[in-house]
């Protein structure tokens, strides 16, 4: 038997190809008589198509040309609501929204000729506002420009409410954030009548875009292939746009019976892709003289720009743990999700979540003033513990030590001894002041609600007669390591070593469907089916004789000669089921809305100038109970990056709006943290394993986008008295807050 | 694309001499990625923010994106395939893989080059000077710690097999 591979540091799977530069991602390759694929985007924020003009200096007959009307199927991306044309026919109704597709084989010609195609189109008002779709001067979806809305109710707040001591209240907001991964989105596609349609690309969920294909095309499932290359990066924007690219690509396949590459540049990526939603959230909260939370009352809303697409569900995700890790008697959460103007929001790594959570650790140490409590004697009177209940009437059944996780987070942060120092320090005067803060949170692992239970992800773990072992899946590889944790899982179910396990290349003609790899899902659920098929295969071996209880590598190589040889293959196949006891009605919206949560106490140490108002973080404490590590130097990559990107969204990443365009869609004024930016960022783990994960693991890529955004405005409240409320904290927005407190 | 305003320059790509053709003003990272077929060189940004595009240009890093063709004549050029001996790893490919430097990828050959430049003329790097190499070369996935420790445990290595 080979010594566990699971909680050790195995190297990447696929980090030699990384490293030498072998690794292929999309733009890599290029098929002979490939043509290269542009788009034409609407100008315009809202309005009706009145003609298109071609350039007559142009060729155009040199050039494959597709408009909705050369769509084979449905002009709706299949997703929730299906409410998202692949091309704009009649009205448009965000910029930048796809109206015409045009393919060259050179391609700066296609790059050129989308320049000298122009589109009339007669402008209807738009909204660009959360307020102004809230207002309802202009209708631009449905009957109220309402998505989705959400309410949770514990309790009775309004009674809870007027009978309080004290009642302290907050207005919060958190701007667009874009994913910016490093590869820009991309496809290639083949397709014709006789054979299908086949694309390969950049990718979060393969079968997304399976099931959005086989719509647009209106042809069997089966005559569709999807395939991921390398990607470089996703952390949400790769999960639902690739579907319009993949789609894209292939009509001009179809279109021109010639392979067709679709490579997006860096500013029509920024500027036509999804985003994080922008957020506002209101806060009212009840709290008695001893500092115990009474009542919660809470108002959130999130912009999900032109089309539905997957705002109800980042919507629910918010709406759930807008309440965090507290325990209250009364709460009322509304959660909606408007339309406006914008190109749509969508999945960025935590969904929603991060939003609601900044705006309640931004509110706690508001009211752990109030209630003359510090932030951290405050959240210790009100964290949650096991066989307490969460707002959505959720029962937290496994154990959950917050106090502890919050107690090594200070000692390790200093942080007790800090704030004593700043405060003293910060009296004396001088050009900067120093500041400490925390944020406790938790975050729901798996698909919200009964999500898992729809999805019904499928996997497969088959051994070849040389004792060759596969992981057939359709969760992608991003970065963040899914074939190096299935490798361990799976070796250690098998009692192998990692490096005699493959993790298959996610095709849909080889892969069953584990779902999308989104929702910190991919260790916790798909891994445990990855566990369960591979102890399956053992137990095959086992009882049928041809395997000892006790092996080496070399009986199992033989077990498996022998069992294949006698029975033709050896495969197994896992299908999730939920665990026993967790139930949801979507219905009342109530029940257990996730399978477990991580939980996390983060503290950061900042500097504020007071010359030029910047913020610059010193120290970075992040501690986290994430159920069994599988991998410690992957978890704790997963962990440094959420957190940078924590601190980008806090301080410097600011989406500039103008009539719903993004006006800054370039890395040279949208700025993300470089190395120079950012402070050490020390990862601590607490484990404590999840029954119900591969080796008691839990789910880990969401949870380090929650907690740096609050932890980082209190501590720049600590260090300046003010009390910023609006997401990302410019220098300019810190001097107008510091302004509003007459400093 | 060779075409009539191309011209042919010489060049010592990752150790071997070679001609290439292309318009004088073509960008050095098309040339590589598509004459040489050197695909390990990345394109994230096209505006020399992202430092993906970075190749060794005559013992600088710089950014093939912003770099014309032109610029190539006679010089010697080393893109991330140049980098490994056959199947022997760098010391710092070796160590992107033991601390975990690497996540997505795409960044990698980029800020594998910053870190073989930075360690050729500092061969004892405090991290200060790590963080202002590698201050060109954006990485999305991994908030640089990883990557930091890769460069430093390179050194170590680098030093104890010159010792």
């Amino acid at each position: 038997m080979e010594a566990p591979q699971i909680g050790r540091s195995v190297h990447r799977k696929e980090g030699r190809a990384k490293v030498t530069g072998q690794a292929l991602y999309v733009d890599d390759v290029a098929p002979a008589g490939l043509l290269h694929g542009v788009t034409v985007r609407s100008p315009t924020a809202r309005g009706i198509i009145k003609g298109i003009h071609f350039h007559p200096t142009v060729d155009w007959d040199e050039f494959t040309i597709v408009t909705a009307a050369d769509i084979p199927g449905v002009n709706r991306v299949k997703l929730i609501l299906d409410d998202q044309p692949y091309l704009a026919s009649d009205v448009v109704n965000h910029p930048e929204e796809p109206v015409l597709l045009i393919a060259h084989r050179d391609r700066a010609r296609a790059e050129d000729a989308r320049r000298r195609v122009t589109i009339d189109i007669e402008p209807l008002p738009a909204v660009f506002t959360i307020d102004d779709a809230l207002a309802r001067r202009e209708i631009i979806w449905g009957e109220d420009n309402t998505f989705k809305r959400y309410r949770v109710n514990k309790g009775d707040v309004d009674a809870a409410l007027a009978a309080a001591e004290i009642v302290v209240e907050g207005e919060y907001e958190t701007g667009a954030q874009e994913q910016l991964y490093i590869e820009p989105n991309g496809m290639l596609a083949i397709a014709d009548r006789a054979h299908g349609v086949t694309v390969w690309g950049s990718m979060q969920c393969p079968y997304y875009i399976h099931t959005a294909l086989a719509a647009l095309f209106g042809i069997p499932a089966q005559r569709i292939r999807v395939v991921q290359m390398e990607t470089g990066g996703g952390f949400g924007g790769k999960e639902e746009y690739p579907s319009i690219i993949a789609g894209h690509t292939a009509l001009l396949a179809w279109k021109s019976g010639r392979p067709v590459k679709m490579i997006y540049g860096r500013v029509e990526d920024m500027a036509s892709t999804t985003k994080r939603h922008p957020s506002r959230t209101r806060h009212r909260t009840a709290v008695d003289r001893d500092g115990r939370l009474r009542a919660m009352d809470i108002d959130f809303i999130i912009d999900g720009g032109a089309y539905c697409t997957l705002s109800p569900v980042v919507l629910s995700r918010g709406t759930i743990h807008a309440a965090g890790p507290y325990s209250c008697p009364n709460v009322r959460v509304t959660g909606r999700a408007v339309a406006t103007s914008a190109p749509p929001h969508g999945a960025f790594r935590g969904f929603g979540a991060p939003q609601s959570i900044f705006a309640l650790e931004r509110h706690m140490d508001r009211v752990a003033a109030a209630a003359g409590l510090s932030p951290e004697e405050f959240r210790r009177r009100n964290f949650i513990s096991s066989g307490e209940t969460l707002a959505v009437g959720q029962t937290i059944r496994e154990p959950v030590n917050m106090p502890a996780l919050l107690d090594r987070a200070l000692a390790l942060s200093h942080y007790r001894e800090k704030r004593e120092r700043f405060a003293r320090e910060n009296a004396r005067g001088g050009k900067s002041r120093k500041g400490i803060g925390l944020a406790s949170f938790m975050h729901g692992a798996g698909f919200t609600g009964s999500g898992e239970v729809h999805l019904r992800s499928l996997i497969t773990v088959e051994v070849s007669r040389e004792g060759a072992v596969r992981v057939l899946a359709a969760s992608t590889e991003i970065g963040q390591g899914t074939n190096t944790i299935f490798s361990q899982i799976a070796a250690d179910a098998l009692g192998i070593d990692c490096d005699d396990i493959e993790v298959a290349r996610p095709d849909t003609l080889d892969v069953p469907n584990s779902g999308p790899t989104v929702a910190s899902r991919t260790c916790m659920v798909v891994g445990k089916l990855v566990e369960t098929a591979a102890r399956g295969i053992r137990h095959t071996l086992v009882d049928s004789g041809y395997l000892s209880v006790l092996y080496d590598r070399e009986h199992f190589r033989a077990a498996c000669e022998r069992y294949v040889d006698a029975f033709g293959a050896l495969r197994a196949t896992s299908q999730y089921q939920p665990p026993s006891g967790v139930t949801w009605d979507d219905e009342q919206y109530v029940g257990d809305a996730y399978g477990t949560y991580a939980w996390a106490v983060y503290v950061a140490e900042v500097t504020v100038d007071l010359t030029t108002w910047e913020t610059r973080v010193d120290d970075f404490v992040a501690v986290q109970e994430v159920g069994k590590v599988i991998n410690p130097t992957l978890a704790t990559g997963q962990i440094e990056g959420g957190v940078a990107q924590g601190i980008g969204w806090a301080l410097y990443e600011d989406v500039v709006w103008r009539e719903g365009r993004m006006a800054n869609a370039q890395m040279t004024n949208y700025i993300m943290p470089t190395s120079m930016d950012l402070p050490s960022i020390r990862v601590y783990f607490e484990e404590v394993p999840y029954p119900n994960g591969p080796a008691g693991a839990k789910g880990i890529g969401e949870l380090p986008m929650d907690g740096a955004a609050p932890a980082i405005f209190n501590a720049v409240a600590d260090a300046t008295g003010a009390h910023p409320t609006h997401l990302p904290l410019t220098p300019e927005r810190l001097m107008s807050a510091m302004e509003t407190i007459g400093a | 694309m060779p075409d009539r305003r191309s011209v042919r320059l010489t060049c010592t790509l990752n150790g071997r001499r070679l001609s290439l053709d292309a318009h004088p003003m073509a960008r050095l990272l098309d040339v590589l990625r598509q004459q040489a077929g050197l695909t390990g060189t990345k394109e994230g940004c096209g505006e020399g923010e992202c430092g993906a595009c970075s190749v060794l240009l005559n013992g600088r890093l710089a950014n093939s994106c912003l770099t014309p063709f032109a610029h190539a004549d006679r010089a010697t050029i080393v893109t991330i395939e140049g980098i490994a001996s056959g199947d022997d790893l760098h010391a710092v490919q070796e160590a992107f893989l033991e601390c975990g430097g690497a996540q997505c990828g795409i960044c990698t050959p980029g800020i594998v080059l910053a870190a073989v430049d930075l360690l050729e003329r500092t061969p004892h790097p405090t991290e200060h000077d790590v963080r202002a190499a590698l201050a060109g070369n954006l990485c999305r996935c991994t908030g640089y710690m990883r990557i930091f420790d890769s460069v430093l445990e390179a050194c170590r290595r680098l030093s104890a097999s010159r010792a």
